[in-house]
C-alpha cells in the first residue's frame, strides 16, 4: 500500500497507515526526496502511529529519508512512535540517531513552527 | 495338565499377596510396637531431647520454656506421623511452625538439626531397648528409619518452602512500591529510581514511563538516581535505553543525583554516557527542565 504524501503549508506530512512492505517504504523515500525540493518544503514529518511494529529495515529507512532529506535543505521530524515500539526499537538498538522525534503530529508541527519562528 | 498349571499359579499368586500382606502386616506391627514404646517413654525421651538441643545450643532465639512446649508438639506430630504413617499433619504443623519461628530468626539448619537430634534420641532408646535381641532391633529399625527421614525431609522442606514463599511476597512488594513517574509541572515529569535495577525491573521502569509520558504528553523527564546504590555495566545500558525510548517519544530526559562513586565506576568502566544529559541534583535538573520548558521562577517575596 502507497504512503500518501500531503502538503500542509511549509511542511509535508507523510502518514504511514498499517505496516508496510519494504518495497513501499523504498518508494516512500523516493517520494519525499523529491517533493521536499518540488514543493520548496522546509521540514517533512513521519507520523508513524498506526505502526505497531517496526522492524530494522524500516527504521533504517526512516533514518535515511531523515538524512536525505537534510541533504536537500530540510528538516525531517519523525512522530507517534508507540510506547511499546519504543522499548522494542532501543533493545534492537534501533534508536534514530540525530533524527528529530515528537510524541504525535501536534506536538511535531509545534516543534517545526518554534524552530522555524526563530530561524525567522 | 494345563488345568493343573494354572491351578497352580493361582495358587502361587495367592501366596505371593499372602507374603506381600504378612511383610506390611509385620512392618505395621513393629511400628505400632515402637509407638507404644515412643508413648510410654514420652516424658523421658522429651527431656533428653531438649537437653541435647540446649547442649548443641540449637534454637538460640527462643526461651527454654519455648523450647519445650514447641518440642511436646513437635514430639507428639512426629510420633502420630509414625503410627499414622500420614506426612500431611505433619507438613501442615511443620509450616505453621516455620511461619512463627522465620521472623524471630530461626535458620534452616537449626530446624533440620533438631529433628535430627529427634531422631537420634529416639533411634538410641530403640537400641536400648532391644540390645538384647539383635534380630528385632534389626527390624525395628527397618521398620523406624525410612519413616524418620521422610519426617526429617517433609519438615526440612516445609521450612524452606515457607522461606521462599516469605521471599518472593517480600520481592513483590517491594516491585510494587519502586516505580512511580510523577508529575512537577505541566509536560514535566519525574521518575525517582530507588534501590537495586535488575533487568525486570529495568524494564518495568523503562514501560511505565513510557506511559507517563505519553499519557501526561511530558517533553522533559527528570531521572533521579540518588537512590541508587551501585551501577555496573547492565545497569548503565538500562538507563541508556531508557533515555534512548523517551527520546523516540519526543522527550528530553536529564539524568540527575549520579554519586561520586557511581561517577568514577561509569569512567572505569568506559561507559559512554555521552548521549545523556546529566546535572548534580534532583533541584539542579527540574531547574534546568523548566528553562527546557520555558518556565521562570521567581521569588514574590523575600521569605518571612
Amino acid at each position: 500500500m502507497e504512503v500518501p504524501i500531503l502538503k500542509q503549508g511549509a511542511f509535508l506530512i507523510a502518514t504511514f497507515q498499517a505496516a508496510l512492505s519494504d518495497a513501499d517504504l523504498n518508494h516512500l523515500r523516493m517520494g519525499l526526496v523529491q517533493q521536499v525540493v518540488r514543493f520548496r518544503s522546509r521540514a517533512v514529518i513521519v507520523d508513524v502511529t498506526a505502526m505497531d511494529v517496526m522492524d530494522s529495515f524500516a527504521s533504517r529507512t526512516l533514518r535515511e529519508i531523515a538524512h536525505m532529506i537534510r541533504l536537500r535543505g530540510a528538516e525531517t521530524v519523525i512522530v507517534g512512535i508507540q510506547p511499546e515500539v519504543a522499548f522494542a526499537m532501543v533493545q534492537l538498538g534501533l534508536t534514530l540517531e540525530g533524527v528529530a522525534t515528537a510524541l504525535d503530529l501536534e506536538e511535531g508541527l509545534a516543534y517545526l513552527n518554534e524552530k522555524f519562528k526563530t530561524a525567522n | 495338565m494345563a488345568k493343573r498349571e494354572s491351578g497352580s499359579q493361582v495358587a502361587a499368586t495367592g501366596n505371593n499377596q499372602g507374603v506381600n500382606l504378612a511383610r506390611t502386616e509385620a512392618s505395621s506391627e513393629l511400628l505400632r510396637e515402637l509407638v507404644a514404646h515412643l508413648r510410654q517413654n514420652r516424658t523421658q525421651l522429651r527431656e533428653e531431647w531438649v537437653s541435647r538441643i540446649a547442649e548443641t545450643r540449637l534454637l538460640t532465639a527462643m526461651t527454654k520454656e519455648e523450647i519445650f512446649a514447641e518440642a511436646t508438639s513437635v514430639y507428639d506430630s512426629y510420633v502420630e506421623a509414625l503410627e499414622t504413617e500420614t506426612f500431611e499433619a505433619l507438613q501442615a504443623y511443620a509450616r505453621n511452625l516455620s511461619e512463627r519461628i522465620i521472623p524471630r530468626g530461626v535458620e534452616t539448619h537449626e530446624v533440620v538439626g533438631i529433628v535430627l537430634l529427634l531422631r537420634d534420641v529416639l533411634a538410641r532408646s530403640l537400641f536400648a531397648k532391644y540390645q538384647a535381641d539383635f534380630k528385632k532391633l534389626n527390624r525395628i529399625l527397618d521398620a523406624y528409619e525410612p519413616a524418620a527421614n521422610r519426617i526429617a525431609n517433609t519438615v526440612a522442606v516445609g521450612f524452606v518452602q515457607e522461606r521462599e514463599r516469605v521471599i518472593r511476597q517480600q520481592q513483590e512488594a517491594i516491585r510494587e512500591l519502586s516505580t512511580p513517574v510523577l508529575q512537577v509541572r505541566e509536560r514535566l515529569l519525574i521518575l525517582p529510581i530507588i534501590g537495586v535495577i535488575d533487568p525486570q525491573r529495568a524494564r518495568q521502569l523503562t514501560e511505565q514511563l513510557l506511559r507517563g509520558i505519553r499519557t501526561n504528553r511530558a517533553k522533559v523527564v527528570v531521572i533521579d538516581i540518588t537512590g541508587v546504590a551501585a551501577m555496573d555495566v547492565t545497569v548503565a545500558n538500562h538507563l541508556v535505553q531508557t533515555v534512548e525510548a523517551s527520546r523516540l517519544l519526543g522527550a528530553t530526559s536529564i539524568v540527575t543525583g549520579l554519586s561520586p562513586e557511581i561517577a568514577q565506576t561509569l569512567v572505569t568502566i568506559g561507559v559512554d554516557l555521552g548521549k545523556m544529559n546529566t546535572v548534580g541534583d534532583l533541584q539542579g535538573g527540574i531547574e534546568q527542565a523548566e528553562r527546557l520548558l520555558g518556565y521562570k521562577v521567581e521569588t514574590l517575596a523575600e521569605p518571612r
